[in-house]
């Protein structure tokens, strides 16, 4: 059956059959596939070709959706991979539990989760969602089943986190949640008037709060460039009065609009009010979990915004100390092409070891940033930022690539080829052939 | 807390309203023909809030076992208060055209089945003098149409048989509730190109388990096909006969 699976930046378009797996228990769908690869799907959350694969099959695993197990003593859950993170919270959160290293929405799968070894604002404490599996398993195309845990199949483990789906169907897994006294944040917001601004309040922040990310106004330029917003928070303790509502259902964002929204005109503009909408050198807010970390869930389908030619999302990692000045030198270039977004953002990463081969968090300052698809213009953009990562030493995060150059994976991710003895025969992705298919 | 049986329970439809009714802290008994997704769907159900949950197999078409069948689910739960039926099979057409064996099969599974149980299941609930019926049936037995009359008329039969139940319940406080969803994107309907007048199970059981608690008579899932029902039962048959439809 054909049905059109896109990736959330809409960009690249891809034709591809679809498989839809409904039981655990069901055979490898090896039958459907007729001499094509197949690529595991979960909520297509990811920006470019990762969750792609042109000319094949997809092996839609939302229909996996059951838990299994959960102790609310322990707070181990054992669920099946097409699970999204919104169901587990809906479920742990009036227990007492949350998903510690939870990425900026909540409507991706356990699968996709563990395949991208996602991260978030707790990165500094909890490391990535990886960290937080305890066992999985892991089904091959030729019927084998690994279940799998920093003990059982360490080796299968270590490339299956991280590994772009492309080492076999995850069928379920089991997660460590963390405790919590309630479902509120207690939550700050800085305004940052530098680069500089930003690295100190980041420094003294990693010791005292869990949750740390910066928005940043990506067109300033100058002695305020690299200003913006910096939140930080905590879980709330027990106790607090003047509980926050939870959200309501939110938004649609009712179609897809002919031209893009974002220009160069409306990107200025809103980075400019929303940066000047907080006055105040810092403000304290009691929160709801729900808009404090997945503030873009409540506009579903924002990705409308940027009409048919769809969106790029650039993230790198900066190592090190040279982190800030190549942090400093990426803002300049977007800040001087025009390009840019909404929502860049930015963030220091601890150094907890990232469990998969393949992840893509490593000690260093991380910044994320939107760019509507104007074609060449802002492909040459990126390809310059690339050239600042590579000499940087820093990575790219391939679960939000459409377009980097073979040989920009090789620089990033040299570790690349320890994953090929693990992948399945029958599994491939559009964004695998681009880069390690384009070296092998 | 209700107490219920739900047969056809890994059907999509049936699945996701388990799931709210699990929400609520109902005991739930689930029969269906497969054991290990039976075990998968109860093993949710628990984590999701159900305040007890147990499995059967069953055959549809194995009348004989239908009156154990209720025995045990009330025997498992302590009573039994509510009764969802949900199995059924999308049977190909021109093959029921090509025989009547498949046809027969179409129709036993799709309505004698479903008969049967409720043949058993609503003279407890008249002695009980309580209990909610909700079956599955579907838009599709509203008309018979070229494209699929077989399982119309199955469904139609079903609808005719709720008709007659609810009217012969109603004294003794009985509610019977005809559930009558249009497109579902399920796995029973996986060959089906999909467009926008499809819904989810989800959406479906949002449904069913409100008609339950305002304990409706008929509901069409989602509600605009009560709309484009009414206007292709209105459609006279000298032209309805020459659509292609």
């Amino acid at each position: 059956m054909k049905r059109r699976y896109k990736s959330w930046g809409r960009y690249p378009r891809a034709e591809q059959e679809a498989v839809r797996l409904w039981w655990r228990n069901e055979p490898f769908p090896s039958h459907a596939l007729d001499g094509k690869t197949a690529l595991p799907r979960g909520n297509g959350r990811s920006y470019g070709d990762s969750c792609l694969n042109d000319g094949g099959v997809l092996v839609d695993a939302r229909g996996l959706d059951r838990f299994v197990a959960f102790d609310p003593a322990t707070g181990i859950l054992r669920c099946e991979a097409g699970v999204l993170l919104a169901d587990i919270l809906a479920l742990a959160v009036p227990k007492g539990w949350f998903i510690p290293a939870t990425p900026g929405t909540q409507l991706v799968t356990v699968g996709g989760a563990i395949a991208n070894d996602v991260h978030g604002k707790a990165h500094h404490r909890d490391g990535t969602f990886g960290r937080h599996v305890r066992r999985f398993e892991l089904l091959r195309s030729d019927g084998a089943r690994l279940i799998c845990s920093p003990t059982e199949h360490a080796d299968w483990y270590r490339a299956t986190i991280g590994g772009l789906g492309l080492t076999g169907l995850i069928l379920w897994a089991e997660l460590a949640l963390k405790p919590i006294a309630n479902p509120y944040i207690a939550a700050e917001s800085i305004r940052c008037e530098s680069l500089d601004a930003f690295f100190e309040v980041s420094a003294e922040s990693d010791e005292g709060y869990e949750y740390t990310v910066a928005w940043i106004d990506c067109t300033a330029r100058g002695p305020s460039l690299g200003r913006g917003l910096f939140a930080r928070g905590n879980h709330a303790p027990d106790g607090i009065s003047n509980t926050p509502r939870p959200p309501g259902r939110g938004f649609t964002f009712p179609v897809e609009l002919p031209v893009s929204l974002v220009n160069g005109l409306t990107l200025r503009a809103f980075n400019r009010l929303y940066y000047n909408r907080q006055r105040e050198a810092r403000t304290q807010r009691i929160v709801h979990y729900a808009p404090f970390f997945y503030p873009l869930d409540a506009l579903r389908e924002w990705n409308r915004i940027y009409g048919p030619r769809g969106f790029f999302q650039y993230q790198c990692v900066l190592p090190g100390s040279d982190g800030r000045t190549a942090v400093h030198e990426i803002l300049e270039r977007i800040a001087a092409s025009g390009e840019g977004s909404f929502l860049a953002v930015m963030k220091v990463f601890g150094d907890l070891e990232s469990p998969g081969i393949l992840s893509f968090p490593r000690a260093g300052v991380t910044l994320a940033v939107d760019f509507p698809n104007r074609g060449q213009p802002t492909l040459a953009l990126m390809e310059s930022l690339d050239a600042v990562v590579r000499a940087a030493g820093g990575r790219v995060y391939p679960a939000k690539d459409a377009r980097m150059s073979a040989e920009s994976f090789n620089d990033y991710y040299p570790q690349w080829r320890e994953l090929l003895p693990f992948i399945d025969p029958q599994l491939s992705s559009s964004f695998w052939r681009r880069t390690a298919g384009a070296l092998t | 807390m209700r107490r219920v049986l739900i047969v056809g329970a890994t059907s999509a439809i049936a699945e996701a309203t388990a799931r709210r009714l699990a929400a609520d802290g109902d005991a739930l008994f689930l029969a269906a023909r497969n054991a290990e997704h039976l075990q998968a769907i109860a093993d949710d159900l628990r984590v999701r809030g159900a305040t007890q949950c147990e499995t059967a197999v069953f055959e549809a078409t194995d009348y004989a076992a239908h009156a154990d069948l209720i025995e045990a689910a009330q025997t498992a739960l302590g009573g039994l208060d509510t009764l969802l039926i949900a199995h059924g099979t999308l049977p190909d057409q021109k093959a029921c055209e090509a025989s009547f064996e498949t046809t027969r099969r179409a129709i036993e599974v799709n309505a004698l089945s479903v008969i049967s149980i409720l043949t058993h299941a609503a003279n407890l609930f008249e002695r009980e003098r309580q209990g909610t019926i909700a079956v599955i049936s579907s838009v599709a037995g509203d008309r018979g149409r070229q494209s699929n009359y077989v399982y119309g008329s199955a469904k139609a039969a079903v609808t005719t048989f709720l008709q007659g139940l609810r009217n012969r319940l109603h004294p003794a406080g009985v509610q019977v509730l005809t559930v009558k969803p249009g497109f579902v994107d399920t796995p029973m309907t996986s060959a089906f190109a999909k467009g926008p007048l499809w819904a989810s199970p989800e959406q479906v059981a949002r449904g069913i388990h409100r008609a339950i608690q305002k304990r409706k008579d008929v509901v069409y899932l989602p509600g605009f096909w009560r709309l484009i029902m009414r206007v292709i039962r209105e459609i006279p048959e000298a032209v309805f006969k020459r659509l292609s439809l």
